[in-house]
């Protein structure tokens, strides 16, 4: 034990060649600004998140965070509608744009000396976004696409989405990001108005870097781009807490498919405190055991020893403004039942309830951590995403070598204990999809 | 705008700095395999990608799937360590193992700390060299591979494509699904898949990719370690080359989906094809260029009929295919194909304007630092470079190659490569 956490902390130093990168530095108008150097290749990120999700829809207007970014797209006064991504494509540059429960972000990828470019495109579209209702017409008619393409023809998402709504009651994670279909086909562009005058002010973003830049100048370019728009007074955001679930749930979809598939979610904590909390930490190590590397526990137990399923997952994010779920998924082999698979995958979380996990598994989860973390410097992109989501979720980018030591802290009595506090029955909500060829979706 | 003068001085800026911005080092080893290094010690790790000719395209028609099979199985278990002992040691040391396998290669990748690199290239040697190919595994896993392909065989990309590439190539193996087919998957043997591991995956038809932290000298004995005692070379015949189609094909086919899948395409480009670049600048224009390109500006900016429309060239040994895609709600599909079958007689009939194409060598000129700013894209480049024995030089002329593309080259490659009434398309969904 003693050994492994040493080997952490020199990855670690390794980890951070200047003491102070990444830097950070708060706007007058409340918009926060990240910059980590990486010289590896002259090229930067520039992601802007703003804390605006699909966790701050109401029914209704589901799908909204999502719909207006695709609607960020459709131009500006200055910068009129197919501008903003014609301008980076001639500047070399790659972007997109992804909203999560919890936020939404845009970034661009460019050659390092384009930045000014994507900040002036960027903070323009903070405050004046034209939303026109021709436009809106036609992009609400995409995004229905996408759902369809996503969702109502995937059975897998479409079971993983009913099992959200079901798994959660209270708070609005049982809310699919993309929004009901219903919602989508009478959403207006003044809903879309209220939601960018609601959400898209500086004091509700956080502007992150990461390339080969000088952070002085990086934080130069900010305040002249960002540092003229003004703060809006944001919303009191409700806590919507889950209260406790209080029985089994189970439900069944049916959709077009050959094969059942199956969802055990267990809800669980969330790191809120990321230097005093520790189950949220034994969660991540339990799920590493069970599905951390090839042959982990569940893969091992329910594909190899004695097949009952074809594939079998666990995971768990444990970061997050809302509630957590510890989520198991698996599609029996032919000839099994989704039974025959919950009751396999019951068996693996009475062994860890009642044995615990090994010195061996604990060592191999923890050397997975401290490589990977490693590896992901390899991506700029992905480095800049773990600032962004840390800041998104109420935490701290400062926060990633906290984790880092406090997953290397983990005892087996502690996975133990989160195993048996959290896979309980009443707990837990089991989703099967039951094949229905060739019939008709629910929608 | 002023920016009349100032592309041609932008891009000719940037073919001068690419060059030689990523130093390939290359050598044989003694037993035959092709070898490229990038040596880079920014960060305490190494990848490595080992290649071989053995695709689906190495398949028969009757044993459809063993070449995919077989690369899968080499990794169940090798010499003295089962398939847990694989993976559980390259657990103990944080190490990945992956790979790939598509119509062309099959092969391995490993990423791992350089400080653990040892007892990686110790297993990854192993299953190059020993694999065990247990009977009892491969019954397992022949029953998850036709479980995968039944539960795959209800999602309408998968359809698509399968029909897609069957309708294309017709009786040239690139018809052959990667993952095979049920009734063939069934009739595996061992001895078929050690027949099929002796004759492919051999040191002569091996290229071995290498990025990270270590030094020449390293990466040499790592490579040695690579190719040494493998199966002794077996002479295959080459890939036939790829018949043009001589009429259209479409096919409808109903789905319980409520989008159709639609594929439109054409045999394309080999690697190393002249026509490359000014197919590769004349599709970014067509459907390449992400927001900008012209299948997405008609089908989704002007009239949202769908969230995915794009179009590309996949180049591969022999032609790989030229492909339009898009999913529309399924009443729309005959008003989108229009569009689409539009968009594409246009664009061959005419080509880029002068306008497109600077906007299309902005993009792919001024992004192509982008392409090389990790060390995975790096060694995937590498591995590309060494399969198809394109030149060492591939990367430092990229840019220069795109800048000398003309609006008339792309007219012209289009039309002698794409003829839009020979063409195949598959729409899976709309009922016939």
């Amino acid at each position: 034990m003693k050994r492994i956490r040493i080997a952490c902390l020199v990855l670690l130093f390794a980890a951070s060649p200047a003491f102070s990168n990444p830097y950070m530095e708060t706007l007058p108008n409340g918009l926060k600004v990240v910059v980590k150097e990486d010289r590896r290749a002259p090229v930067v990120v520039s992601q802007i998140w703003y804390k605006a999700g699909s966790i701050d829809e109401f029914n209704g207007t589901t799908g909204l965070a999502h719909a207006l970014e695709h609607m960020m797209f459709k131009g500006t006064k200055m910068v009129p509608a197919g501008q903003f991504s014609k301008l980076i494509a001639a500047a070399g540059g790659r972007e997109n744009a992804f909203t999560m429960q919890d936020y939404t972000a845009f970034f661009q990828e460019l050659d390092k000396t384009k930045l000014p470019l994507a900040m002036r495109l960027e903070s323009d579209r903070m405050k004046n976004l034209l939303l026109s209702e021709k436009e809106f017409s036609k992009e609400i008619r995409v995004v229905m696409e996408e759902r369809r393409m996503r969702t109502e023809d995937q059975p897998h998402a479409l079971l993983y989405e009913k099992m959200m709504s079901v798994a959660f009651q209270e708070s609005p994670y049982r809310r699919p990001v993309i929004g009901w279909m219903n919602d989508l086909q009478n959403m207006t562009i003044e809903d879309v108005r209220n939601w960018y005058r609601r959400w898209y002010a500086p004091n509700n973003a956080t502007l992150v870097v990461v390339g080969d830049v000088d952070h002085e100048k990086v934080f130069a370019l900010a305040k002249k781009y960002y540092g003229r728009i003004r703060p809006s007074k944001l919303p009191v955001r409700k806590p919507q807490v889950e209260p406790p679930q209080i029985g089994i749930k189970r439900i069944e979809v049916k959709a077009p498919a050959n094969l059942p598939y199956m969802l055990m979610a267990y809800h669980v904590p969330e790191i809120r405190d990321a230097e005093h909390d520790w189950e949220p930490y034994a969660l991540d190590v339990l799920a590493g055991v069970f599905d951390g590397y090839d042959a982990a526990r569940l893969d091992k137990a329910l594909t190899r020893d004695n097949p009952v399923a074809i594939s079998v997952g666990a995971g768990y994010e444990d970061t997050g403004r809302g509630p957590g779920l510890f989520v198991i998924d698996a599609t029996p082999s032919p000839g099994k039942s989704v039974l025959d698979v919950e009751s396999a995958v019951r068996a693996q979380l009475e062994k860890i309830v009642k044995d615990g996990v090994t010195d061996e598994e604990l060592k191999r989860v923890k050397a997975q951590v401290t490589a990977s973390h490693v590896f992901q410097r390899d991506s700029m992109f992905y480095q800049a995403m773990q600032i962004g989501q840390l800041e998104s979720v109420g935490l701290s980018y400062k926060d990633i070598n906290v984790m880092l030591k406090k997953i290397g802290e983990v005892t087996a009595d502690q996975v133990k204990a989160v195993a048996k506090k959290y896979f309980d029955d009443d707990n837990l909500t089991v989703a099967v999809l039951v094949p229905a060829k060739g019939g008709s979706h629910a929608q | 705008m002023l920016n009349k003068f100032l592309p041609g001085f932008l891009l000719l800026a940037f073919s001068i700095s690419a060059h030689a911005i990523l130093p390939i080092q290359h050598w044989q080893t003694p037993s035959g395999a092709r070898v490229l290094f990038v040596e880079n010690h920014d960060m305490p790790m190494v990848d490595i990608k080992v290649d071989f000719s053995a695709g689906s395209s190495r398949d028969t028609e009757k044993k459809s799937g063993l070449a995919g099979m077989t690369r899968y199985m080499m990794t169940r278990g090798a010499g003295d360590l089962d398939e847990d002992e694989i993976s559980g040691r390259l657990a103990d040391i944080g190490a990945n193992l992956g790979g790939d396998f598509d119509r062309d290669m099959a092969g391995f990748s490993v990423r791992t700390l350089s400080s653990k690199e040892g007892d990686a290239i110790d297993i990854l040697a192993k299953i190059l060299k020993s694999p065990r190919f247990e009977e009892k595994i491969l019954e397992r896993e022949k029953k998850r591979a036709i479980a995968e392909i039944r539960d795959a065989q209800t999602d309408p990309g998968y359809v698509s494509n399968k029909t897609f590439y069957k309708l294309l190539y017709a009786d040239h193996p690139y018809a052959l699904p990667p993952q095979g087919e049920i009734d063939t998957l069934k009739t595996l043997t061992r001895q078929d898949v050690l027949d099929f591991y002796k004759d492919h995956y051999t040191a002569e038809r091996e290229v071995i990719a290498i990025v990270g932290d270590l030094t020449r000298d390293q990466a040499q004995a790592i490579s040695n370690k690579l190719s040494e005692g493998l199966q002794p070379d077996q002479p295959q015949p080459s890939l036939p080359d790829v018949p043009l189609p001589v009429k259209p094909i479409e096919k409808d086919i109903a789905f319980p989906s409520t989008q159709s899948h639609i594929l439109i395409g054409y045999p394309g480009v080999a690697r190393g094809d002249p026509d490359y670049f000014p197919l590769l600048v004349g599709n970014y224009v067509l459907g390449g260029g992400g927001f900008e390109s012209r299948l997405l500006n008609e089908v989704r900016e002007k009239r949202g009929l769908a969230y995915s429309v794009y179009s590309y060239f996949l180049p591969l040994e022999k032609k790989g295919p030229f492909m339009v895609g898009l999913q529309t709600r399924k009443d729309q599909t005959k008003e989108a194909l229009g569009i689409v079958w539009k968009t594409i007689d246009d664009f061959i009939a005419k080509g880029p304007t002068s306008k497109d194409l600077t906007a299309a060598k902005e993009n792919l000129i001024g992004g192509f630092p982008l392409r090389i700013d990790s060390n995975r894209k790096i060694v995937d480049y590498l591995a590309m470079i060494g399969f198809y024995n394109l030149p060492l030089t591939y990367l430092d002329d990229f840019t220069k190659k795109i800048g000398e593309v003309t609006v008339g080259e792309i007219r012209d490659a289009f039309s002698r490569r794409v003829n839009p009434h020979d063409m195949v398309t598959v729409v899976v969904g709309s009922g016939g």
